[in-house]
C-alpha cells in the first residue's frame, strides 16, 4: 500500500520538477527584463524568508536582523565584482582602499564569500546575543543590524560611504537566483528533516526541556543563527547582482519587516509556506504599485490613489494577519500530496453535497 | 576644548537626554505591565509633532490649547493602539504581540508619508522658547533649560500617580502578576488602557519640545528616537520610570558628549546607543534599577 | 528483594549543598545519596525547596555552596544538557513537552544526544549520518513499542490525557539512556487507580533499564510503596531520612507536615 503510494509521489515530483524547469526556461526566453526582475526579486525574497524561518520559525528565537547580513552579502559582491578601471569613477570622492583596490573575483566566489562574511558575523555577533530571551533578542539583532549599516556607511574608502556602490555587474538573466533559492530550499528541507532540524523544533517549543534532553542550547542556536547568516548573505549578494546599484539606505532595518510579512503569512515553521508566500508578497507588492498611481474609475479620479498608498495598504495587510490569520497559510505545516490530495477531496466533497448530480462524474 | 564649549555640549546632552527620558517613559510603563516592546511608540511620538504642527499652523489654537489639545489627541491615538492591535492578542503567544507592534509602527509611518507627505516639515517658530540666555560666556536656549524641569515634573507626578493613587496601585498589582490582578478584580483592559494614555501623553510633551527644539518633522522622525528609547529604558532598567529617566539622561549626554570630544565619530553616532544597549545586555541585563527574575522550572 | 543496601554503589551525592536567592535559602545544607539500584524518595511540605534541590542537581541552577557528585565525578556547574549527556534523565513538575511536536518526534528529539556527526553530514545524509539517524528510528520504534506508546505514536503531544503525557515524558527522559532517573512529581493529578499503574509502571522500567530512580512525589501510597528510602526536606533542611516505616514514624516528620500539636 505505502509502497504504491510512494511511487506515485515520485512520478508526481518528477512532473513538478520537469514542468517548472519548462516554465523557467520558457520565462527566462521570453519574459521582459521586468517580469525577470520580479522572478528574480520573488527568490531573493523566498531566500530570505527561509534565512528568517530558519531561526524564528524553526529555532523559536525572535531575531530582527536579516537587513543587516543581507548588506553584508551585498557590499560583498558590490566591492568585489565591479570592474577595477570604474573604481575610480565610482570612489570619486576618495579612492578606495590599496589593499582591496586591486582585487577582483567573479560573482560566484563574492557570492559565496557574502555568505561566509555574513555567516562570520552572525558568529561573531551570537556570541553576546544568543544568551537573551525573547524580545530582548529581538531588540537586540535589531541593533547589530543598524551598526553594521552604520559601518557601511562610515567605511567610505571601503564601500564608498553614503554614495553607495554603482556598476556592478548585474545579470538579466534567472538563473543564479532562482538556482540559489532552490538550492536553498532543498537544503532547508533536509536539514529540517535531519536531527539537528528536530532538535531545533524542541528549543522552539520548550528550552528548559530541551536542554534536559541533553541539547546544548547555545550550540544550536548558533548553528541555526550562522546558517541563517549564511543564506541572508547570499541573499544579499544576489540582490546586489539584481539591481546593480546599491548603498546602505536600502538596508534599514524595515527591510527586515518585508521579510517578517513574508514569514508571518506563510506560516512560522513551514518552508513551502515561506516560498508561497515569498511569490505572493514579492508580486504583490509589484502589483500593489498601481495603488500608488493615480487612479481614475467611472470617470472619477479616486483621491485615494497617490504615493504612498501601496506601502499603507502592504502595513494594513501584515496588521491583519497577524490579528485574525496568526498561523499563516500553512502553519507550520508543508505542502505535500497528501496535503493536496486531502484538500482536493474536501472540495469535491462540499461540492457534491451542494450539487448531487456531480456525483457519478468523479473518477474512481 | 575650552569650558564655555564644554558647557555648550553639556546643556545639549541634558537636553536631549530629557526628550529621551519622556519617550523613555512610556516604553518602561507598557514594558512593565503587557513584557511587550511597544515599537510603535516612537511612531505615536513622530505622530504628536504632526498634530502640534497642524493644530498650529492650519487651526491656529494659541500654543497653550495646542499643548492641551496635542496631548489628548495623542493620548487617545495610543488607546486606540492598545485596543485595536494589542487588545485582542492578549492571549496570544508573545511573538504575535511583538509583530503586531511592529506592524503598527509600519502602519504609522507609511500613514503618515501618505497622508502628511514624505517631505519634511518645519515646526512652527517659537521664538521665545528658541532664543538665548546668557550665562557668561555660555548662551543656552529656554527651550534647553524648560525641558529637564518638564522631565523632572513629569516623572514627579508620574511616581505620585503610581505610589499614590488607586490606578497606580492597580497598575503596580498588574505589572507583579498578570492574572491574579486579574482574578483580584482590576479592571486589566482599563488599567493598560491608562498605562498607554499616559505614556502616549508623555511622548507628545516630548514631541512639543523635541519640535520647538529642532524644528525638522518627518514621517519616520520616531524610528530612531523609538529605539534608542527603549534602549535608554532598557539601561534604567525595563519596568521602572526612574531608571527610564536615568536612562535617557544617559544615553542623551553620552551621545552628544561622545560626539562633542571624538569628532571623529560623528557618522557613528546613531551606534552610540546599539553599542551601549548590547553593552547593558552583558555585564547587567537587568539595567541600573531593574529586579532580578529568574524563570521559574 | 533489597538489594540496593547490599551493594551500595553511591550513583548521585550531593555534599552540603546551599542555594540562595537573593535572602532567600532554598536549600540549605543538604547532603544525600542515592545508590545504585534504589529507589529514593525526596518529600517535603510544599515551599521546601525540593524541587529547587532537582534543579541544583540538573545543573538549572549553580549552587551557592557544595558540590554535587555523580558516581564520585563533580558534576556542580555543568549545564543541564551536559549532565544528562552523562546519565541523569528528569521529568517536570509542570509537564514540559514539546507540545506541538508528535509523541514519536518528542522520543526521537531526545535520541539528539546520542547524535555524533555535524549538521553537514546529517543534512546531507552522508553515510555515517544515515546509519546514526537510522538507528535512532530504530531505538525509538523499540522504547515506543516496549512502554506501550504504539497507539498514539503520531498524535500530537499535547493532544494526549493528561495521565498519558505524564507516561510520555518519563519514556521521553528513558530515551536519553540514563542510569539515573529524576522524577519530580510523577503522580501530581492522579487518581488512585493511575497512581497505581504509575508505581508498577516504575518498578518496571527500574527493573527493565537498570535504572536508579530518584523523585519527588506528593502522594504518600505510593511513596512508601515504592521507595527504598525516604529523605524529608522542610524549610530547605534535611529533617528526617530512613526507610519507610522510619519516616513514617518519625516525630519530626509528623511535627513538618501537620505542625505543632499546640497550634493545632
Amino acid at each position: 500500500m505505502k509502497k504504491q503510494y510512494d511511487k506515485k509521489r515520485v512520478v508526481l515530483n518528477l512532473i513538478l520538477i520537469a514542468a517548472s524547469v519548462a516554465l523557467l526556461i520558457y520565462a527566462n526566453e521570453n519574459m521582459s527584463f521586468y517580469s525577470k526582475r520580479i522572478i528574480n526579486l520573488c527568490a531573493v525574497y523566498a531566500i530570505m524568508g527561509l534565512s528568517m524561518n530558519l531561526i524564528n520559525g524553526f529555532t523559536g528565537m525572535f531575531s530582527l536582523g536579516s537587513a543587516g547580513f543581507m548588506a553584508i552579502g551585498a557590499y560583498a559582491v558590490a566591492i568585489f565584482t565591479v570592474p577595477v578601471d570604474v573604481r575610480a569613477e565610482v570612489f570619486y570622492l576618495q579612492p578606495m582602499w590599496p589593499l582591496i583596490a586591486n582585487i577582483h573575483i567573479g560573482f560566484l566566489p563574492a557570492m559565496i564569500l557574502g555568505g561566509f562574511l555574513s555567516a562570520i558575523a552572525a558568529f561573531l555577533i551570537g556570541f553576546p546575543v544568543l544568551r537573551l530571551r525573547g524580545d530582548y533578542l529581538a531588540i537586540a539583532t535589531l541593533g547589530f543590524s543598524e551598526i553594521i549599516r552604520i559601518a557601511f556607511t562610515n567605511l567610505q574608502t571601503v564601500t564608498n560611504g553614503p554614495l553607495g556602490i554603482k556598476y556592478i555587474p548585474s545579470f538579466d538573466e534567472i538563473w543564479w537566483p532562482v538556482g540559489v533559492a532552490i538550492v536553498t530550499t532543498v537544503f532547508m528541507f533536509l536539514l529540517i528533516k535531519s536531527t539537528y532540524g528536530r532538535a531545533f523544533k524542541a528549543i522552539r517549543e520548550d528550552e528548559i526541556a530541551a536542554e534536559a534532553m541533553g541539547i546544548n542550547l547555545f550550540k544550536h542556536k548558533m548553528l541555526s543563527f550562522v546558517i541563517s547568516g549564511f543564506m541572508a548573505g547570499m541573499g544579499g549578494a544576489l540582490m546586489a547582482g539584481i539591481l546593480g546599484t546599491i548603498d546602505p539606505k536600502q538596508f534599514l532595518f524595515t527591510l527586515t519587516y518585508n521579510f517578517l510579512l513574508i514569514i508571518v503569512l506563510g506560516g512560522m515553521g513551514s518552508i513551502s509556506g515561506t516560498i508561497i508566500s515569498s511569490v505572493i508578497v514579492t508580486a504583490g507588492l509589484e502589483w500593489l504599485r498601481i495603488a500608488d498611481e493615480p487612479m481614475i474609475m467611472f470617470g472619477y479620479h479616486i483621491p485615494m490613489f497617490r504615493p504612498g498608498f501601496r506601502m499603507v495598504v502592504f502595513s494594513i495587510l501584515l496588521m491583519a494577519i497577524v490579528l485574525f490569520f496568526s498561523k499563516g497559510l500553512m502553519g507550520t505545516k508543508e505542502l505535500s500530496w497528501e496535503l493536496l490530495g486531502n484538500w482536493y477531496k474536501r472540495q469535491r466533497a462540499r461540492f457534491i453535497k451542494k450539487d448531487p448530480s456531480l456525483k457519478g462524474g468523479g473518477s474512481k | 576644548m575650552d569650558f564655555p564649549t564644554f558647557f555648550q555640549h553639556l546643556s545639549n546632552g541634558i537636553s536631549l537626554g530629557s526628550l529621551y527620558a519622556l519617550i523613555a517613559v512610556g516604553y518602561t510603563m507598557v514594558y512593565g505591565i503587557l513584557r511587550l516592546i511597544n515599537f510603535a511608540h516612537g511612531d505615536i511620538f513622530m505622530m504628536a509633532m504632526y498634530f502640534a504642527f497642524f493644530s498650529i499652523t492650519l487651526f491656529h489654537l494659541p500654543w497653550y490649547i495646542a499643548i492641551v489639545v496635542v496631548i489628548l489627541i495623542t493620548s487617545v491615538l495610543g488607546m486606540l493602539i492598545e485596543a485595536a492591535a494589542y487588545r485582542p492578542l492578549r492571549d496570544a503567544p508573545k511573538t504575535s504581540v511583538l509583530i503586531s507592534a511592529i506592524g503598527v509602527s509600519f502602519l504609522l509611518e507609511n500613514l503618515a508619508t501618505y497622508i502628511f507627505s514624505g517631505k519634511p516639515k518645519s515646526f512652527p517658530e517659537f521664538t521665545y522658547m528658541t532664543s538665548t540666555v546668557q550665562f557668561g560666556p555660555v548662551s543656552v536656549q529656554r527651550v534647553s533649560l524648560l525641558t529637564p524641569v518638564v522631565t523632572l515634573a513629569a516623572l514627579a507626578i508620574l511616581l505620585y500617580i503610581i505610589n499614590r493613587t488607586k490606578l497606580g496601585m492597580a497598575m503596580r498589582a498588574v505589572s507583579k502578576d498578570y492574572e491574579t490582578a486579574r482574578v483580584m478584580g482590576i479592571k486589566i483592559n482599563r488599567v493598560i488602557a491608562a498605562t498607554f494614555a499616559i505614556g502616549s501623553g508623555l511622548a507628545a510633551i516630548g514631541a512639543i519640545m523635541w519640535g520647538v527644539k529642532y524644528i525638522r518633522i518627518e514621517p519616520m522622525m520616531g524610528v530612531m528616537p523609538g529605539l534608542k528609547c527603549f534602549i535608554a529604558a532598557v539601561i534604567g532598567g525595563i519596568g521602572n520610570p526612574v531608571g527610564a529617566v536615568l536612562g535617557g539622561f544617559i544615553l542623551g549626554m553620552g551621545e552628544v558628549l561622545l560626539v562633542a570630544f571624538i569628532s571623529q565619530l560623528t557618522g557613528w553616532r546613531d551606534a552610540f546607543a546599539f553599542v551601549a544597549l548590547i553593552l547593558v545586555l552583558l555585564i547587567r541585563p537587568t539595567g541600573i534599577m531593574g529586579e532580578k527574575t529568574t524563570e521559574k522550572v | 528483594m533489597n538489594q540496593a543496601l547490599k551493594t551500595m554503589v553511591p550513583v548521585l551525592e550531593t555534599k552540603n549543598i546551599t542555594m540562595r536567592f537573593g535572602g532567600v535559602v532554598a536549600v540549605n545544607d543538604l547532603s544525600i545519596q542515592v545508590n545504585q539500584g534504589e529507589i529514593v524518595a525526596l518529600i517535603g511540605p510544599n515551599g521546601a525547596g525540593k524541587t529547587t534541590a532537582f534543579n541544583v542537581i540538573t545543573g538549572v541552577y549553580t549552587p551557592t555552596s557544595g558540590d554535587v557528585l555523580l558516581k564520585g565525578e563533580s558534576i556542580t556547574g555543568l549545564l543541564p544538557d551536559k549532565i544528562t549527556q552523562k546519565g541523569v534523565a528528569r521529568t517536570f513538575q509542570n509537564i514540559r513537552l514539546f507540545k506541538n511536536l508528535t509523541v514519536y518526534e518528542n522520543i526521537l528529539i531526545a535520541k539528539h544526544l546520542r547524535f555524533k556527526a555535524d549538521f553537514m553530514s546529517a543534512t546531507l545524509q552522508l553515510p555515517h549520518a544515515r546509519r546514526m539517524e537510522k538507528q535512532m528510528h530504530t531505538d525509538t520504534e523499540l522504547l515506543i513499542n516496549r512502554l506501550g506508546l504504539q497507539s498514539v505514536k503520531n498524535e500530537i503531544a499535547s493532544s494526549l490525557p493528561y495521565g498519558q503525557q505524564r507516561h510520555l515524558e518519563i519514556a521521553r527522559a528513558l530515551a536519553t539512556e540514563p542510569e539515573l532517573l529524576l522524577l519530580d512529581e510523577p503522580a501530581a493529578g492522579m487518581n488512585p487507580q493511575e497512581t497505581d499503574e504509575l508505581t508498577a509502571f516504575i518498578r518496571e522500567i527500574k527493573n527493565e533499564y537498570n535504572l536508579t530512580v530518584f523523585m519527588i512525589e506528593h502522594h504518600m501510597d505510593l511513596v512508601m510503596e515504592i521507595s527504598d528510602r525516604i529523605y524529608v526536606l522542610d524549610f530547605g533542611v534535611l529533617i528526617a531520612e530512613g526507610n519507610p516505616d522510619q519516616v513514617q514514624n518519625n516525630p519530626k516528620v509528623i511535627e513538618a507536615y501537620l505542625g505543632v500539636e499546640e497550634d493545632a
